[in-house]
């Protein structure tokens, strides 16, 4: 569903035909207004970020990574999106492959369900698997038995990740495999290449960019996610806070030094993010250009 | 031509294993825990279910996720088409990286937008300040969760419109000037109903994801129930004082609601596809 957001390839400014110009006063006064906007909406909270977190100074601000709960949060953040975005590309890949390069019955409601947990509320995420593990669910008496703890502990974070973070490299490949057809792999297979070797030398070289740009995405939203997280961490201090989790806890304390300054963490890994996702976006584009280009010449 | 030799099944290997991942995967994190979800519902009796879902404190959250989202989504609607309309057409210095910001509510973290929202709008705030002269809370009300609101769902508006706005055809604008119509009427009547669906699939992408939204949400709106409580955070809530049948009933009724949308979403695109076809 949110295919506009995470599929956004921006494309150049044009300069309109004379006949259909805007006047001067109509493009400064519209730049002007959409700016102020964007300037209002985008950069502003950017910015008051960096300007809480150093408040009382760069010293200060350094002391809090000293902090072991914060520590303890990053890693935990990073164990979490270590696991879920290998995951997620090894499933990217086989959705795309099984998609793009077949046909079957039910394939558009295939690609629908893979959009799914885009379209579910945080909240709700993290509350099925309460439902499924914690200790009234499906499983709970069970897990109970052999001393297995998800809810409240380091798996059902991953879980929680896992979900929100699961169309991520999906939905960037398939439009581009969709439009790169199978031409390439069968004359690969003409000439003997089978399998696992055709994948590496044909395809893989073909879909670099488009996997790197979802990898991209799939990491941002692992790292920052909040809400599916905190319904199924519990909140145990240097055991189960993520960075977001923890920014909150320090934020309800009224640490709000620390609390920007972790959070300030967040925001270079945004930025971070937007820069390589300008970079890679421009690489996806041509690509997915030039396959269309020899679509429409064979 | 090309059809003919796309896709013919057989000839490609890795069907089986693709496929087999594909469907086991899905099922496992997404099917059966969301089927879990409408099982445990429907051990509730439907008169559980309905005077859950229609308490007061409910509804109320339910009146203000979505009257709240749907405001959102409409000055998102406005802005966000100038905001497209002058990325796409006015060259400026900065473009690039004004461009590329407009993902932020994408890529910040929404715990870390929550508070820096909340910072900029709170009394002691630099907007905050101002607008309570005028006598507005930015902070801790209705007035700051429509901002939270707003700001996530910037992205969905602007980045269905850029494409659909630079694809349009420069001979039709042309056309309807060389016919006497003027840069408004213009921009209304021609330039408005082409880039209608693109429109329409951003607000509703940018509604039900506010609906929906949390993070960015419950630091800035103060959580008063019956006043500044949206639904996701009330499901949290019963789910923190184990009524978790009340939680599991909200939390239905809120992904019933996503299904539509979704629905609702694929329809618009559908309905584009078919429109520019013919």
């Amino acid at each position: 569903m949110a295919n506009a957001v995470t599929s956004s390839l921006s494309l150049p400014a044009r300069a309109g035909a004379p006949a259909t110009r805007d006047t001067a006063l109509t493009r400064w006064l519209l730049t002007g207004v959409a700016l102020t906007f964007l300037g209002v909406f985008l950069i502003l909270p950017l910015v008051v970020v960096f300007a809480e977190a150093l408040r009382e100074g760069f010293g200060v601000y350094l002391k809090i990574f000293q902090d072991p709960d914060a520590l303890a949060a990053i890693r935990l953040t990073l164990i979490a999106a270590g696991v879920s975005v290998p995951l997620n590309v090894v499933f990217g890949l086989c959705a795309a492959w099984a998609i793009t390069k077949f046909k079957f019955r039910g394939r558009s409601l295939l690609v629908t369900l893979i959009d799914l947990p885009i379209a579910v509320s945080p909240v709700v995420a993290g509350l099925i698997y309460v439902l499924v593990f914690g200790r009234q669910g499906w499983l709970g008496p069970w897990l109970a038995e052999h001393d297995i703890k998800i809810i409240f502990a380091v798996p059902g974070i991953v879980l929680a990740t896992v979900f929100i973070t699961f169309p991520y490299v999906a939905r960037e490949l398939i439009p581009l495999m969709e439009e790169q057809g199978v031409e390439e792999e069968q004359a690969a297979m003409t000439l003997g290449a089978r399998g696992w070797t055709m994948f590496r030398r044909v395809t893989l070289p073909n879909i670099r960019w488009a996997l790197l740009y979802g990898v991209i995405l799939c990491n941002a939203r692992a790292m920052g996610e909040f809400g599916a997280v905190s319904v199924v961490s519990g909140h145990i201090r240097g055991q189960t806070n993520t960075l977001p989790l923890h920014v909150e806890i320090l934020y309800n304390e009224y640490s709000f030094v620390a609390a920007f300054a972790t959070a300030s963490l967040l925001a270079i890994l945004a930025i971070i993010t937007l820069v390589l996702k300008s970079a890679v976006e421009y690489r996806v584009r041509r690509q997915m250009e030039l396959s269309a280009r020899m679509g429409d010449e064979s | 031509m090309r059809r003919l030799f796309k896709r013919r099944p057989g000839k490609i290997p890795g069907f089986p294993l693709t496929m087999g991942i594909t469907v086991t995967y899905l099922g496992l994190i997404v099917l059966i825990p969301l089927a879990g979800l409408v099982l445990k519902t429907a051990n509730l009796s439907w008169s559980q279910f309905w005077a859950t879902i229609t308490d007061d404190r409910v509804t109320a959250s339910l009146r203000l996720s979505i009257g709240a989202s749907l405001a959102a989504a409409t000055i998102n609607l406005f802005f966000g088409f100038m905001a497209a309309w002058v990325l796409v057409r006015y060259p400026f210095p900065g473009r690039k990286i004004v461009d590329a910001l407009v993902d932020l509510p994408f890529a910040m973290p929404t715990a870390v937008s929550g508070i820096a929202l909340t910072a900029l709008y709170a009394r002691n705030g630099w907007l905050g300040g101002p607008l309570s002269h005028v006598g507005i809370d930015g902070a801790f009300s209705r007035f700051g969760i429509v901002i939270a609101l707003t700001f996530i769902g910037l992205p969905f508006v602007v980045r269905t419109l850029q494409p659909a706005l630079s694809d349009l055809d420069a001979e039709i604008e042309e056309a309807a000037a060389s016919l006497g119509a003027g840069r408004l009427q213009t921009v209304g009547r021609v330039v408005v109903p082409a880039v209608l669906p693109a429109l329409l699939a951003g607000f509703a992408m940018a509604f039900a994801r506010a609906v929906g939204e949390y993070g960015s949400v419950v630091f800035i709106s103060g959580n008063m129930p019956m006043k500044t409580e949206i639904t996701p955070l009330l499901i949290v809530t019963k789910l923190e004082q184990y009524d978790v049948a009340g939680a599991t009933s909200i939390a239905l009724t809120l992904l019933g609601f996503s299904f539509t949308m979704l629905l609702v979403v694929n329809g618009i695109q559908v309905w584009n596809t078919a429109r520019t076809r013919a």
